[in-house]
């Protein structure tokens, strides 16, 4: 390291990297670098009316009905995870994808990216979880396809499906609808299932096992449906966490949203995992959870329609929507204090100390 | 949680800043050493609840941020390289070198792994003999200790596969420099917990001393930092300069004593060029000769390139907290996460990215976000 002392840069700085021209792992974060992708390459190229409103399905009039279309693919590692692998996550994902636009989900299909080399036995159990989720959640697997890929071009098993519901008559949910001194509604503690990843891809033992939250929320979207109570918008937060769907609906209803550290529930050993490898779980993946933005007056008789929901025991207020700061999210600290809740670039990278 | 809530406690914080505002009866400059007390300071907002005249600025200790754009260029030479495996904390990878990033040679299909200790770069290596494993060992003396028993291990076992580049930084001399300096504006320093974890603190009041400056070392959750600003100012408003130790649930007067005893195993100290800084005489530490065969810096030919620093980034000062981030006619608008000018927007340690995640809306005030 002798050459240190020889060159003396002085006050140094990196020169800025130059335009984007790679795809990064980041891009697929569900942060910034994903939104950039959405806007940047898909928008322009399929520009229409139901692709615009950017939520989590498209919902399409066909002769009369109102259909919820969505779709979704799969790529989780380990394939097998505590709560959950990759069939029963296959069907979760795009079952609440639907459910958060107010539809019943109904069919689905299921495509197989599969690398050569898999044991059938894996392909098997996968399958069986998947039809087991599928049945639990009210919804048949109507078409697929399957494809083999090489050793090396995959890894282990990718899977994509997509889904069709029927959105409930007279019931209209959209990011862009939350309006200044809406309640922001939580159904329960959040990343879990982002935890539960980690800690097997990363070997990390806890005291007690952290289970993915891996759930269909299509019972608890229509429990909730059923008081009649006025909600804007329903969104999953899944990759990106919590503060991803929060900076969304900001954005896209051009509000502020006013989040409440206190209110917002972790579980102990989630809060401990995160702790330790320097995360913070309002960016930390959810696949069972739901939060809804809706009219003041009608937030108590939704949370306890929740409550009432196996899925939404723990259901919790953890904030406002404002008129301050437009399409910005802030958090009012432990401490009382006011930050922002920004959303991430690409993937929350674990800190040195 | 147990030692976590009680320091993260709303009434425990609002009394120690009442206990600060009683005190204060001048304006103090109060600089905090390490990038995770920035990191809190930011997250909490602490900054907000501090009287007028207690001014907060943030130090160099962040270690992605002052590892130098060579080192950068360095591993991402040795990332590139075919049978070459870099293995890596997970924040270096984001951080900009001349040309590109760790990021991008890992898209461009080069191996780069992250993990949480060098340790696991050693199973790394152990599960392919086939590969060069390289972990980039950066970072201040409490990284060290356990970089230096990875080497250590290697060499035990005979692991000739695994090597390290190593760039530590060490926080004593940099403090010195910031002290020495014409333009150091600094009066009281919240000192580093976890450093002094490792290293105790008698280095420390030698600093004192010198500069006949109070320093304190605290812990890294909102009351440690509040009780560390609480202990500055008393200092101050009496006149003492003396070493106080805030965190003694973690930190003892001698450090961990085996811990140093490994890194002084492996490692000696060098000149070592922090970026945004410059050179600094005996602040780094590097490999021993007796491991050589472990470290990368000389295993692997490693072209040294010089880069041009874009004018406008004002990191240096900064870095030696004569400026505020927002002080910065870049911050948040040609100079982001995304598209870091300097480290310290790269790092969430670095002061720009934690004024940038935690601050813009007090920056903003009431207008939509500039992006």
């Amino acid at each position: 390291m002798s050459d240190y002392a020889k060159t003396v840069e002085g006050f140094a700085c990196p020169a800025p990297l130059p335009a984007r021209e790679t795809i990064l792992l980041g891009h697929g974060s569900g942060g910034k670098l994903s939104a950039d992708l959405v806007r940047e390459i898909f928008l322009p190229a399929f520009d229409n009316p139901a692709l615009a409103r950017l939520d989590d399905q498209a919902i399409l009039d066909v002769n009369g009905s109102r259909l919820a279309f969505t779709t979704d693919s799969f790529v989780v590692k380990p394939l097998f995870f505590p709560g959950g692998d990759i069939g029963s996550l296959a069907v979760h994902g795009t079952v609440n994808d639907l459910a958060m636009g107010g539809a019943r989900p109904l069919f689905l299909s299921a495509a197989f990216i599969i690398e050569e080399g898999l044991p059938l036995e894996t392909l098997r159990r996968v399958v069986e979880s998947l039809q087991r989720a599928a049945k639990q959640a009210g919804v048949s697997v109507v078409t697929g396809d399957t494809k083999v890929v090489e050793k090396g071009s995959g890894d282990g098993l990718f899977i994509n499906t997509s889904g069709i519901g029927l959105v409930r008559p007279g019931i209209e949910l959209s990011a862009n609808r939350a309006k200044p001194g809406d309640k922001v509604l939580l159904s329960g503690a959040i990343g879990e299932h982002g935890i539960a990843i980690l800690a097997q891809r990363e070997g990390i033992q806890f005291d007690t096992t952290i289970e993915s939250d891996s759930a269909p929320l299509d019972s608890l979207v229509a429990a909730m449906l059923d008081t009649g109570a006025a909600f804007r918008c329903f969104r999953d937060p899944t990759r990106g966490g919590l503060s991803s769907a929060m900076n969304e609906i900001a954005v896209q209803s051009n509000v502020g949203i006013e989040l409440d550290e206190r209110a917002i529930p972790v579980r102990e050993e989630v809060h401990g995992a995160c702790e330790m490898l320097g995360l913070d779980p309002l960016y930390v993946a959810n696949e069972g959870k739901l939060v809804a933005i809706m009219q003041p007056e009608d937030a108590e008789r939704a949370l306890e329609a929740m409550r009432k929901h196996p899925l939404g025991s723990e259901a919790r207020i953890i904030g406002t929507v404002a008129h301050a700061h437009p399409g910005m999210v802030t958090l009012r600290t432990l401490l009382g204090t006011t930050r922002v809740v920004d959303m991430l670039a690409g993937d929350q990278l674990p800190r040195i100390c | 949680m147990k030692y976590l809530d009680e320091y993260r406690d709303e009434k425990i914080a609002r009394s120690l800043v009442s206990k600060i505002a009683r005190r204060a009866t001048r304006p103090w400059v109060l600089m905090e050493v390490c990038g995770g007390q920035t990191h809190t300071l930011m997250r909490y907002g602490i900054d907000d609840l501090m009287p007028a005249g207690i001014e907060l600025v943030h130090g160099p200790g962040c270690p992605v941020c002052v590892t130098s754009l060579e080192t950068i260029d360095k591993a991402i030479a040795i990332a590139s390289r075919p049978g070459t495996t870099l293995v890596s904390y997970g924040d270096m990878l984001r951080v900009p070198g001349s040309h590109s990033d760790l990021f991008r040679v890992k898209a461009g299909g080069g191996d780069v792994r992250i993990v949480y200790s060098p340790l696991e770069a050693l199973k790394v290596a152990r599960a392919h003999h086939d590969r060069q494993v390289v972990f980039f060992g950066i970072g201040f003396e409490t990284t060290a200790p356990a970089n230096a028993m990875a080497i250590w291990q290697a060499k035990q076992e005979g692991l000739d596969n695994f090597s390290m580049l190593a760039s530590h930084v060490l926080v004593p001399p940099a403090m010195g420099l910031l002290l020495g300096s014409p333009g150091n504006r600094v009066q009281g320093f919240i000192g580093p917990g976890h450093v002094c974890t490792v290293m105790g603190y008698r280095e420390y009041e030698r600093l004192s001393a010198e500069f006949d400056i109070p320093i304190v070392i605290g812990g890294f959750e909102p009351v440690d930092l509040l009780e560390a600003i609480a202990m500055l100012v008393a200092q101050l408003e009496e006149g003492r300069a003396e070493v106080e130790n805030q965190y003694c649930r973690s930190v003892s007067y001698e450090g961990n004593l085996p811990a140093q005893a490994t890194m002084q195993r492996v490692f000696e100290v060098c000149d070592q060029k922090w970026r945004g800084i410059g050179l600094i005489p005996q602040s780094g530490l590097r490999i021993r000769e007796e491991f050589a065969a472990h470290d990368a810096g000389c295993l692997f030919e490693l072209d040294t390139i010089s880069a041009d620093e874009p004018a406008e980034c004002i990191s240096a000062l900064i870095l030696q907290g004569l400026k505020k981030p927002t002080d910065c006619a870049a911050f948040a608008c040609r100079c982001t996460p995304e598209n870091p000018l300097g480290a310290p927007m790269v790092s969430a340690e670095g002061a720009c990215a934690a004024y940038y995640h935690y601050r813009r809306h007090a920056a903003a005030a009431g207008s939509p976000s500039h992006e």
